[in-house]
């Protein structure tokens, strides 16, 4: 399995769009911070320290956009190139290809989360000065850490899309079907069923970790029904991964 | 060895392979021989693991290749040789490879070597000629000193310095020990190349032969002769059969020199008499014409 995930590593890391994507994504995060916390700077009340942090990380839905669109590549870019018959020749036992293609992914991405939203939440603060929050508050290090957390659910959520649709716009588009789209569709219906839904739909429940307000879920609660859905998808994209014609 | 045993796989109602069962031997170079579509690739991809068959299966040495631990050790495979990533370097390619079966990355290096391509190992492959794909995914294949190789048109794309490489190549291997099959809808190009043939068409297996075999039992030799009234020249002849084919016609059973001899006992002008030695080509073109599954309107 080392070997596996050397492999999946060397994959991972000879891209160069990996390394500018991670880029990117750090410049995102950092970038909305500031710019929140800038605006926040200038209001005269009183903020909780949840609230800044919460400011600090007001990226995360763009930053799991990301993410996602990563995770979604790492596997269609593969199919795109017909590598991906190369793959199978070398690892025909296609579950630990995909396992040791999800652990490389999400060992690497959560190192870069972490520090992204550390980044970020620190240039907050920064520019907050003496309003700022610290991260010995209650709430502040499960919000930045589930920050990361979060992001690198969304990771690999998108890696299992991309495996279900073997195609790169199409699993991007997937990604944001499923983490955007659906939390607005599902509080339209009717009779009080969306508002009871709501709180268990991926990305609802998902950044529950990441938020100071009270909610229907806790926080680990959310994102354990993310990981969830996760899981969900990961068991599809096994399934047919195993199944299908390479 | 390879064994396939009444391995079929069918889309839909199209069979793509249909019932074929052969034995790969070692130490020899066996040639997989088909038109295109013939069913050489699905077939070397459900060898390989990659496609399920519908019905039946194979084997490398008494196992199904999924089966292998690390089958790169085991059996090696050119396929599809464009299959890379352009961004990464023929190194890093071959190092993921090497790494998933537990190889040392010194192979990298040997493989690089062997296949020419030291040179440019850390170049991204987007800028690689369809002949350094090639070398490539021959060098992929090598990577875990294999016992069994299979090579899908190995010499699609390269020059004529690279073929005569990659024959050598093969010729090496087989007679290494190793199970050699190759894959082409060139004869000529097996002619030099196999000791044996397996020949499907339509998915279904039309010849498993030794090379020399192969021609014997094929198409005989003919006599191809032009003249103003090749009727009367039939009626002349001693013996031996006499097909039209077009502006010509085709004498079989009899040489050349008795069709001469008796066209000019006849009187007859001959424009043109000449003896076709059976060849390979010949023998494949006969053999494949019915299963092709593209042909143009004349033949």
């Amino acid at each position: 399995m080392i070997g596996l995930l050397r492999s999946e590593w060397i994959k991972l890391r000879s891209i160069r769009s990996t390394m500018w994507t991670m880029a990117g994504l750090v410049v995102v995060m950092i970038s909305f911070a500031y710019l929140n916390s800038a605006i926040a700077s200038r209001q005269a009340e009183r903020l909780q320290a949840g609230e800044v942090t919460q400011m600090a990380l007001g990226a995360a839905p763009f930053a799991s956009l990301i993410v996602a669109s990563l995770g979604v590549l790492a596997i269609s870019s593969e199919y795109r190139t017909g590598m991906i018959r190369t793959t199978l020749l070398a690892v025909p036992r296609r579950g630990r290809m995909l396992a040791a293609k999800a652990t490389t992914f999400a060992a690497f991405t959560l190192v870069v989360n972490l520090l992204s939203c550390l980044a970020a939440f620190l240039v907050g603060q920064a520019v907050l000065g003496s309003r700022g929050a610290s991260l010995e508050e209650p709430g502040v290090l499960r919000m930045v850490a589930g920050c990361a957390l979060y992001l690198t659910g969304a990771g690999l959520f998108g890696l299992a899309l991309g495996t279900l649709v073997r195609h790169t716009a199409g699993g991007v588009v997937a990604v944001i079907v499923t983490l955007f789209v659906l939390p607005q569709l599902v509080g339209m219906l009717p009779n009080g069923a969306g508002a009871r839904l709501m709180p268990y739909v991926t990305s609802v429940a998902g950044m529950r970790i990441m938020s100071s307000a009270p909610g229907v879920l806790t926080p680990w609660a959310g994102f354990g029904v993310f990981c969830l859905w996760i899981a969900a998808a990961a068991l599809a994209a096994l399934v047919l991964l195993r199944g299908r014609d390479a | 060895m390879i064994t396939a045993a009444n391995l079929t796989k069918r889309y839909g109602r199209t069979f793509a392979v249909n019932g074929l069962s052969f034995t790969v031997k070692s130490s020899r170079v066996t040639g997989f021989l088909g038109p295109n579509g013939a069913g050489k690739s699905t077939t070397m991809r459900m060898i390989l693991g990659l496609d399920r068959p519908t019905a039946g299966g194979a084997h490398i040495d008494g196992r199904p290749y999924r089966e292998y631990e690390q089958p790169l050790r085991k059996a090696g495979a050119l396929l599809d040789a464009k299959s890379v990533h352009g961004g990464r370097s023929a190194r890093n390619h071959l190092l993921y490879l090497a790494y998933s079966n537990g190889l040392p990355a010194s192979r990298v290096g040997e493989v690089l070597e062997e296949v020419g391509l030291a040179s440019v190992a850390d170049r991204r492959l987007g800028g690689f000629s369809l002949g350094m794909f090639q070398r490539l995914g021959i060098a992929g294949a090598l990577l875990g000193d294999p016992e069994v190789l299979l090579f899908d048109e190995p010499v699609n794309g390269l020059d004529p310095e690279g073929i005569l490489w990659v024959r050598t190549l093969l010729r090496r291997l087989a007679a290494e020990g190793r199970t050699v099959l190759v894959s082409s809808h060139l004869m000529s190009e097996m002619a030099q190349t196999a000791d044996h043939l397996i020949v499907i068409g339509k998915g279904r297996l039309l010849a498993d032969a030794g090379v020399s075999d192969f021609i014997g039992r094929g198409s005989q030799g003919y006599v191809r002769v032009r003249c103003a009234d090749t009727a009367l020249l039939a009626s002349h002849l001693p013996e031996g059969n006499t097909t039209a084919h077009g502006d010509h016609v085709r004498i079989t059973g009899i040489g050349a020199r008795a069709v001469g001899e008796a066209a000019a006992a006849a009187g007859i002008a001959l424009h043109e008499l000449v003896e076709v030695q059976p060849t390979l080509e010949a023998a494949y073109m006969e053999l494949t014409q019915a299963s092709a599954e593209f042909t143009t309107g004349r033949s």
